[in-house]
């Protein structure tokens, strides 16, 4: 049995047994048991020797996705032994759902291992498409008139954007079609990639303009980002840590598999500026759509789009100095702000609301959460010497190497979310405290822990780290 | 072998044709019924498929699509909108007119784009994928246009009857027939069960504007 098999096999069997298991504590031990077991199976293939098999791929690229995902997953699942309890006591989620949840959220782990580590176009649809439209029901968990609506209106534009991706994976299909005939062939990945060179450049083209607008969808481009806030706000917080953190990945890692493959053909378009262009428009879209939030899990959900189109903006300019620093920025955020949503999640619990206006004066009375949830914006926002800054300052530095005008436009953007940050949540920490408050008992070993991840990245990247992210960057081309 | 290909035309086109028939519909009774119409056409594209293809796989597809999208959504469907006695008429956010001219532009662009774009393939494999991509636009314009909830599920399913189309004329295309299948299952089994009945218990309606009242970053 190969390890890539237990990264997939073992959240699926746990959503199986999950599933069975009426009881909370019961659960949530089997959640996070499941998800440290991925973990270690995740670590364990960076490792290991790469293969390439008929279904299957793991190479130096989707390791690094891999690894994030299985560490996030397991992080999130101990936040959300603690956060889950909270929701039952307070009566927010009925017992029951208990069983549903935990289930699901390790059937959504599974689909998004899937989509990662398949070597065939139509798998990596399908373990995408699921572990979305698993979101989609958990988005709805709560069955409040909001949720409700956020969850409608994921996925209808899910769904569009799962038909317009399968719709380009079929074009990508029959262009590989005449070099590797019918069947599973040409569906395969690296058999594709292999005889990009003689695909008809005019099917390329247009399936990739099908893959951009369905991928995008799902990674929050603007204009097509609308469910991304809602759903950010309106679930479990530990699903919009898992949203934000992972799923957003695992699209943009469909969309840069694509985008290695067209490559591999010079007369077809070049996916690099139609990517620019979208980053860069996500990025201060968003920047300024920071200033007018009022709900907190939505303030940083529009910090998500700003991250992605920051990332899709760095792959755009290619190259293995652009890619390398786009993978980092990838990681950065990840763990920033799945550790934010963690946070996020305990103020939330502590003020008894989401709204900014009425969260004040943390810093007097939860002292350790104000601390944990400052510094994590701070990370956020790009302060050195978090790990966000390091890799925010390679891509705009690189940037200004290669197109100083075009470096100007993406450190504009980030200059406009930092303010937005400081100026909504200066409040939130420091102001005075007003409303109700409440104890806060939740875990804090998943924040901390991600904190210190970024802040040793920040401080210090070991070289093995370097040279593992440049030969990821060297495949992307 | 080339009145194959013309058989495959006509029951792609016939399904445009209930494509352009689902924008105009008045009534929510009839809007199910021209689905179901669509659906036992795409039944009928992918039994041919089947045959002329000699793929006897397929044959399953079309069985599906028979039964499930021919029959069983769309009665169902009736009986909820009939059982809960609401919105018997469409809501329309533009007028049958504008609809139908903005659906044949997309038709035009579909052939434009394919028929220019894919010369390299097998003729009649693009014809077949210039009309599947016709009625994935023309589904997707329905979703835009149609503001009711179930025609907006309507208009999607009916997107999914032109992927599988698509995916059926793209010869030899392994396991995503099948997976897409199920997938339509799955999210009809899905919309049908989790949204219009929690959206009829909170709103007593299943007009998607009264959601849109709700849009939590105005609370």
């Amino acid at each position: 049995m190969h390890t890539y098999q237990i990264v997939v096999l073992v959240p699926y069997a746990a959503a199986l047994g999950l599933a069975a298991i009426p009881g909370y504590r019961s659960g949530a031990i089997v959640n996070v048991l499941a998800s440290a077991v991925t973990l270690a199976a995740g670590l364990w293939l960076i490792g290991e020797e790469r293969t390439v098999g008929p279904y299957a791929i793991v190479d130096e690229f989707n390791v690094v996705f891999i690894a994030i995902n299985t560490l996030v997953g397991f992080t999130t699942s101990i936040f959300s032994a603690s956060y889950i309890g909270h929701e039952i006591k307070t009566g927010r989620l009925p017992p029951g759902f208990v069983r549903f949840y935990h289930a699901m959220f390790q059937a959504m782990m599974g689909s998004m291992n899937v989509a990662l580590v398949a070597n065939n176009i139509g798998l990596i649809w399908v373990g995408l498409e699921l572990a979305t439209l698993i979101t989609v029901v958990m988005v709805g968990l709560y069955r409040t008139p909001q949720s409700i609506e956020a969850a409608w209106k994921y996925f209808i534009l899910a769904s569009v954007g799962i038909s317009l991706a399968f719709f380009g994976t079929i074009l990508i299909y029959l262009a590989g079609q005449p070099a590797l005939g019918e069947g599973v062939p040409a569906m395969t990945w690296s058999l594709l990639q292999g005889v990009a060179a003689r695909m008809d450049p005019a099917i390329l083209d247009l399936a990739f303009i099908f893959l951009l607008i369905g991928y995008g969808t799902k990674i929050g481009l603007a204009p097509l980002h609308a469910w991304l806030p809602d759903a950010h706000a309106e679930g479990p917080t530990p699903i919009s840590a898992v949203l934000s953190g992972l799923l957003l990945n695992v699209a943009l890692y469909a969309l840069l598999r694509f985008k290695m493959l067209i490559a591999g053909q010079p007369a077809a378009l070049d996916p690099g500026p139609v990517m620019i262009v979208m980053g860069l428009v996500s990025l201060v879209f968003a920047a300024f759509m920071l200033y007018q939030r009022r709900d907190i899990k939505r303030l940083f959900a529009y910090s998500s789009i700003e991250h992605m189109g920051l990332m899709v903006f760095a792959f755009g300019m290619g190259g293995p100095l652009a890619n390398f620093a786009g993978l980092l920025h990838m990681v950065m955020h990840s763990l920033t702000k799945s550790g934010i949503f963690f946070a996020v999640g305990h103020v939330a619990q502590a003020k008894g609301t989401q709204r900014i206006a009425e969260i004040t004066g943390l810093s007097e009375t939860h002292p350790r959460l104000a601390v944990a949830f400052a510094l994590a914006v701070l990370a956020i926002s790009g302060m050195p010497p978090f790990g966000v800054f390091a890799s925010e300052f390679l891509i705009l530095t690189t940037t200004f190497a290669r197109e100083p005008w075009l470096a100007l436009l993406p450190a504009f953007g980030l200059l406009v979310g930092f303010g937005a940050l400081l100026m909504r949540l200066q409040n939130t920490i420091l102001g005075k405290p007003t409303g109700p408050s409440h104890r806060v008992d939740g875990s804090s070993v998943p924040i901390v822990l991600h904190l210190a991840l970024v802040l040793a990245a920040g401080i210090f990247l070991p070289a093995v780290l370097v040279a593992w992210f440049q030969r990821a960057a060297e495949l992307l081309g | 072998m080339t009145r194959g290909y013309e058989i495959s035309h006509l029951l792609a086109g016939a399904m445009l044709v209930t494509s352009f028939a689902l924008l105009y519909q008045e009534r929510i009774a009839a809007v199910l019924k021209t689905f179901a119409a669509q659906s036992i056409t795409l039944a009928l594209a992918v039994a041919w498929a089947a045959s002329s293809q000699d793929r006897p796989e397929l044959f399953i597809t079309s069985l599906i699509a028979l039964c499930l999208k021919g029959i069983v959504i769309p009665v169902a469907l009736h009986r909820t909108v009939v059982k809960l006695g609401i919105h018997r008429e469409v809501e329309k956010v533009v007028g049958v007119g504008i609809a139908l001219l903005v659906g044949l532009a997309l038709t035009g662009l579909a052939q434009a784009l394919l028929l220019k774009v894919a010369q390299g393939t097998a003729s009649h494999a693009r014809e077949d994928l210039a009309l599947a991509l016709a009625i994935i636009l023309l589904g997707f314009l329905m979703m835009i246009v149609r503001r009711n909830a179930v025609t907006q599920v309507v208009g999607f399913m009916s997107m999914e009857n032109g992927l599988i189309l698509a995916a059926t004329g793209a010869r030899g295309m392994p396991l995503v027939v099948e997976v897409s299948v199920a997938f339509s299952v799955l999210i009809a089994l899905f919309v049908f069960a989790v949204f219009v009945f929690r959206i009829r218990e909170r709103f007593d309606t299943i007009d998607i504007e009264a959601l849109d009242r709700m849009r939590g970053d105005t609370r």
